[in-house]
């Protein structure tokens, strides 16, 4: 990837695009000229891009260390073998052939606002309770905190004092996710709230790359680009993703944020290590139970049935799940359904589109689509599911976050499946009742034997109602 | 267990008397991506490879009339959007691993369409201009033509020019030979490369050969756009 076209030499500028960076020679598209007058003088500082030490080795950008994301290549310009990273290969190859560049000239001036906020909405009590508190850290300068919020909290909204605090004082921020969607959705938002500051969002193909903004808003992948740079770093839906990911996400982020620097993660389903850490009192946190609303959290219903995925195998939908379609509390509610795996939607899609059709939940079959990770129509599919052009949406668990329908079922066939874990379940559960309009909607989880997630989920939802309760 | 090079999902390989007794080719692509390619069957122009209904195509034809310096080519894939992802990672990225994608189709390739040819083949790769190499690290042409059971003769060097991706296909034709030739090879080539677009790459490459005394030139190139 590449600075905006290029660079101008001027020193301002030179500290604002390459201060807090750590990138291949690639991606500084500077004359040659210049490039070489900054190397020699220090100000560019070459260092090797993969650590390799007594046969282990280790990827400086993305941190990966398992053997099977490293491979070698015989290499055409020095005629010898080099170990190169498979991991962060999107971004351009890191390989023991070039070397990463880091800034060593002047540190950029990022300027102080007096007052940042663009944004006159309100908080709910539960909100700026949590807004109080993350502010609170980045004032007292803690190395971090978590905000458990639930499915549909306003989580950005919160952010908004934070944000106003660490612009006051000058400081660098960046808000990261591993999902891209919530990159998307929360960039117009931000831009609203603090129009006199400097935004960039970046995630792969985006507008923005120059990344030499005070606010930067990054997909997880482009935080490790940087390399000590921010003061604040915002952690969004800090565990979307399985644990290698999570790995190098949690390397890049460590690595972007600067050595003194605040942390603020925020999650509706922490993973373990975070709730341990809670639990011992390592880690400042506060909770949000009760969603914007102000209403509780649906609780997902567990409805056995047995030979469940024998006969989903077969292409047979159990009768439980067709029961239950005929006898909804509301079906004027859109249908989000979940299956475990990609090749279920093919097999499934037709048998549910005619059951739908024969139970009236839908008027033509055109009313059903399906959407996975791959498949490129998924954004006009969300969107027109949005708009309810659509009435029901089989998904994989791509939709299990991020994305907010007002008024929806939820359905999971096969929940048992290893793929719908605690974090998942509670995620999908969190999909419905959004909107204050209709704040119920059912979730039920279909399954032909109980699992720990199935029960967890569960509790968790139930946990945080009751202290939304107290509220 | 293995996963795919390309997706990382575990490969399930089903545990039947025939897995478990023989040692079977172990595939490097789950089943999902190794759907997504397609092979070239059924009726094709038998000097470019590409899908046509009679023997010769209709640019074939024309080439033959300007005096064709290739015997033919071979290609396995039809160029589809997985196909092009897979080369622009392997290639473009430098996940150099990623030829191992192609290894099992390109040998069985070779062995049925060109090892038992009256004269054993050389096998030349298509150079990689200085400034592309300093980019990517590796040759994909070389990588490929490695991967077979024959001596390899890096016989041309390429003079320095521009991406040829970008070119259409005028531009292309029309262009000066970027090859020369190091070494003369009096014997005959099998070119091998990643894609067959217009096939002016494999002609201006086989025309070098042949003006230093190569007697006959033929092609084996991955994917047929």
């Amino acid at each position: 990837m590449n600075m905006d076209k290029l660079i101008s030499c001027s020193p301002r500028l030179l500290a604002e695009s390459l201060s807090g960076k750590r990138l291949l020679e690639e991606e500084i598209s500077l004359p040659e000229k210049c490039f070489h007058v900054l190397l020699s003088t220090k100000q560019l500082i070459p260092i090797p891009a993969i650590e390799n030490q007594k046969g282990s080795a280790r990827c400086i950008r993305c941190g990966n260390t398992s053997t099977h994301y490293f491979s070698e290549y015989p290499c055409g310009i020095c005629q010898r073998k080099h170990l190169y990273c498979r991991n962060c290969i999107q971004m351009g190859r890191i390989s023991e052939c070039k070397p990463l560049y880091i800034w060593g000239g002047a540190e950029a001036y990022w300027p102080a606002h007096s007052n940042p906020l663009t944004w006159e909405g309100k908080l709910t009590p539960a909100q700026s309770n949590a807004a109080a508190q993350l502010e609170k850290a980045v004032n007292e300068k803690l190395p971090a905190c978590l905000c458990w919020a639930v499915c549909g909290a306003g989580k950005s909204e919160m952010l908004f004092p934070a944000i106003t605090a660490a612009l006051k004082q000058g400081k660098r921020i960046a808000l990261a996710s591993p999902r891209v969607d919530v990159i998307r959705e929360l960039f117009p938002r931000l831009e609203q709230a603090f129009q006199g500051v400097t935004i960039e969002a970046l995630y792969g193909g985006s507008e923005h790359k120059a990344g030499k903004s005070q606010l930067i808003l990054a997909t997880t992948h482009q935080l490790m680009r940087y390399y000590q740079a921010f003061d604040v770093l915002i952690i969004d839906e800090v565990d979307a993703f399985p644990f290698y990911l999570d790995k190098s996400l949690m390397y890049a982020a460590k690595q972007a944020a600067k050595k003194q620097s605040t942390t603020l993660y925020l999650t509706a389903t922490p993973r373990k290590n975070f709730r341990l850490q809670m639990k011992l009192g390592k880690l400042p946190h506060v909770f949000v139970p009760l969603r914007y609303h102000g209403h509780l959290l649906p609780v997902p219903k567990l409805k056995l049935s047995f030979y469940l995925s024998s006969q989903l195998a077969n292409k047979k939908l159990p009768d439980s799940f067709r029961k239950w379609l005929i006898n909804r509390q509301n079906p004027q509610r859109q249908l989000l359904i979940f299956v475990p795996k990609i090749s279920m939607i093919k097999e499934l899609k037709e048998v549910i589109t005619l059951l739908l059709l024969k139970t009236g939940a839908i008027s033509a079959s055109e009313d059903l689509q399906a959407v996975y990770a791959a498949d490129k129509d998924r954004e006009t599919k969300i969107k027109q599911f949005r708009n309810r052009e659509l009435h029901a949406l089989i998904t994989t668990t791509i939709l299990e976050r991020g994305v907010t329908f007002p008024s929806v079922d939820v359905a999971v066939l096969d929940a048992g499946h290893e793929v719908f874990n605690e974090a998942a379940l509670v995620q999908i559960a969190g999909r419905a009742g959004r909107s204050a309009d209709d704040p119920d909607g059912e979730v039920i989880f279909f399954h032909d034997g109980k699992t720990d997630a199935m029960e967890k989920a569960r509790q968790m939802i139930l946990d945080m109602n009751e202290r939304g309760k107290k509220l | 267990m293995n996963s795919c090079v390309y997706c990382h999902e575990q490969i399930e390989q089903p545990l039947t008397w025939s897995t478990w007794l023989t040692v079977k080719k172990n595939s490097v692509l789950c089943a999902f991506c190794t759907g997504k390619l397609e092979i070239i069957s059924g009726k094709r122009c038998k000097v470019c490879s590409r899908a046509w209904g009679s023997s010769i195509c209709l640019d074939c034809q024309q080439w033959r009339e300007l005096g064709d310096n290739i015997e033919r080519n071979y290609s396995i894939f039809h160029y589809n959007d997985t196909i092009r992802e897979m080369i622009t990672q392997w290639k473009f990225r430098g996940d150099y691993l990623l030829r191992e994608i192609f290894r099992n189709e390109l040998k069985s390739a070779f062995e049925k369409q060109f090892a038992d040819n009256n004269a054993p083949l050389a096998i030349v790769p298509i150079p990689l201009s200085e400034s592309r190499m300093q980019e990517r690290g590796f040759n994909q042409s070389l990588a490929l033509a490695e991967m077979l059971d024959a001596p390899v003769k890096q016989v041309l060097r390429r003079k320095s020019g521009e991406k040829q991706a970008k070119k259409n296909r005028k531009a292309r034709l029309k262009r000066d030979n970027p090859f020369f030739i190091a070494e003369p090879l009096k014997q005959a080539a099998l070119i091998v490369d990643d894609i067959y677009t217009t096939g002016t790459t494999v002609r201006q490459a086989a025309q070098q050969l042949k003006l230093h005394g190569c007697p006959a030139v033929y092609s084996l190139t991955i994917a047929r756009s």
